[in-house]
């Protein structure tokens, strides 16, 4: 009893399966979670079947990539002097978009609170499907100065594929512009799968995220 | 109306030289942006490969039919303004259909897409779309008063409301140009131009950094591909309706690149040198200063 209290604490009132009284006395049972999200699973997209066309399309996907501008940790005070005039990243092809719909690069830029996270994996899951994610710091790898912390997480793999990652505490935006050139290496050399395997693997990374969020209110995938 | 095979051909012909040349001049203003601000900035053929990967994203969601509509009709009114549009004054071929169309029919073309824009951002629910609409619309509301009010009074000077007669009768010499003729129209129309370029001081509709996007907020993939090629038409076309009201047109299309060109780089130029401006400061200042040019151009012609 107590458990399912401190369950219904965290819960939106808002998505809270009801029943409601339409104007002519119909009754209808109102489920949000199920009503207004898809519970589609996510899909594997096999890549182009003509290696020149994917070739060519990995080309154009590696020289323009847009960052979802979210910064997790302390690490996202690397990114504006990564695109003002000291580094200018716009160079490179990389550009920071506002919205997670319209980004393919997810910056995990250092320590990753569980209440990020929640955020992170929503958005991470709303970018359309070539999208790669570059985890900046060493609180990413093994939880850097982080370790112990009730509150963060240590290994960023567990939640999410990751595809650079850039080590260091913190790395300074030569490393960040390295960990983006060795990322378009990668897209270019046909390896930047990273979203399939999220989607074949979707269980596991969903029971690891489930483990540590505990006021889970979202549904399963977030179209 | 007869159909005319070599017309059509020389029309889409002119639609992709057109839609290069927008592509290749939004890199050059970036470049100019990023010049500004002491940056390299992007190479001159980003917005290609941006177009390429935006088109080859695999995924994609939707949230109904208005939200597919919505490029759709963004699309079908920069396509529309670029048909009705003389290209090249003189020339047989490139006049598109401009015999077919008057002002009335441009001017309500530029407002169709945003309409159409409207209801399908609209769709797709975010409060950012939403925000950005209703500023898009306001502000593109008072745009329209002092721009029609120039071209009525444009309309009273050549006795026409034809775009093909307007520009015809600047032709001979720059001092027929409607920038000489009819100076405090031209005043009232670039100023409202400003506006319709929605670059800075007057982009608080995408207003990057404030509310992340505006309309297109929720539009991905194919989407956002659909917008950005209509975007590229775009600002040459309304650059080459400005072109043809008010500096005489062009007779080759190395004037039509020099024209728009110059006509463009006067928002840019404004744009780095102002910061945004908020709504209401932005309507009230469109009722004020152009819309006073606006009346006296009225006046001076009635």
């Amino acid at each position: 009893m107590s458990e399912e209290k401190n369950i219904n604490k965290f819960e939106n009132p808002d998505y809270a399966k009801r029943e409601v009284t339409g104007p002519d006395g119909e009754v209808f049972i109102v489920d949000p979670i199920k009503d207004y999200f898809s519970d589609e699973r996510p899909q594997v997209y096999l890549p182009n079947s003509i290696p020149v066309v994917e070739k060519f399309l990995n080309w154009a996907r590696a020289e323009s990539l847009w960052v979802l501008g979210f910064g997790t940790g302390c690490g996202s005070i690397e990114i504006p002097p990564l695109m003002t005039p000291r580094f200018d990243a716009f160079r490179f092809g990389v550009q920071s978009r506002p919205t997670p719909r319209q980004s393919n690069v997810f910056i995990i830029s250092g320590y990753l609170a569980v209440k990020t996270l929640k955020r992170v994996i929503r958005s991470y899951e709303q970018m359309p499907n070539p999208k790669y994610v570059l985890a900046l710091g060493s609180c990413t790898i093994n939880g850097g100065m982080y370790f112990d912390s009730y509150n963060t997480i240590n290994r960023l793999d567990q939640y999410m594929p990751v595809d650079v990652y850039v080590a260091g505490c913190m790395p300074r935006p030569e490393a960040l512009l390295a960990g983006f050139n060795k990322l378009k290496e990668l897209i270019k050399d046909g390896k930047g799968e990273k979203a399939n395997e999220y989607a074949e693997n979707f269980d596991w990374y969903k029971a690891n995220q489930k483990k540590i969020i505990k006021d889970w209110n979202m549904p399963d995938y977030n179209w | 109306m007869d159909f005319d095979l070599k017309r059509l051909g020389f029309t889409l012909l002119g639609l992709l030289i057109v839609l290069n040349w927008g592509m290749l001049m939004s890199a050059i203003m970036r470049k100019v942006g990023a010049r500004v601000a002491r940056r390299y900035g992007i190479p001159w053929y980003q917005p290609w490969i941006d177009l390429v990967k935006n088109y080859a994203l695999r995924s994609q969601i939707t949230h109904g039919i208005m939200f597919y509509l919505g490029p759709v009709f963004r699309i079908s009114g920069g396509v529309g303004l670029f048909l009705f549009m003389p290209m090249i004054i003189g020339s047989e071929l490139w006049m598109n259909y401009s015999f077919q169309g008057d002002l009335v029919l441009l001017m309500y073309f530029q407002f169709f897409g945003m309409l159409g824009m409207a209801l399908g951002a609209g769709e797709g629910g975010h409060p950012n779309s939403a925000i950005g609409i209703s500023r898009g619309l306001s502000q593109f509301t008072v745009i329209e008063v002092p721009m029609t009010l120039a071209i009525i009074s444009l309309a009273i000077q050549y006795d026409t409301l034809s775009l093909v007669d307007i520009v015809k009768a600047q032709q001979g010499g720059f001092q027929n140009w409607t920038v000489w003729t009819n100076p405090v129209a031209t005043i009232a129309g670039m100023l409202a131009l400003l506006g319709a370029l929605s670059h800075s001081p007057f982009n608080l509709v995408k207003a990057p950094n404030e509310i992340p996007i505006g309309p297109p907020t929720e539009y991905h993939g194919a989407f956002l591909g659909v917008l950005r090629t209509n975007a590229a038409i775009l600002h040459v076309v309304e650059a080459a309706l400005f072109m043809n009201l008010f500096f005489g047109g062009a007779t080759n299309w190395f004037e039509f690149i020099l024209k728009t060109f110059l006509i463009y780089f006067w928002s840019v130029f404004v744009g780095v040198v102002f910061p945004r401006f908020r709504i209401e400061q932005s309507v009230a200042w469109f009722l004020k200063i152009p819309l006073v040019f606006g009346i006296l151009a009225i006046i001076l012609y009635m």
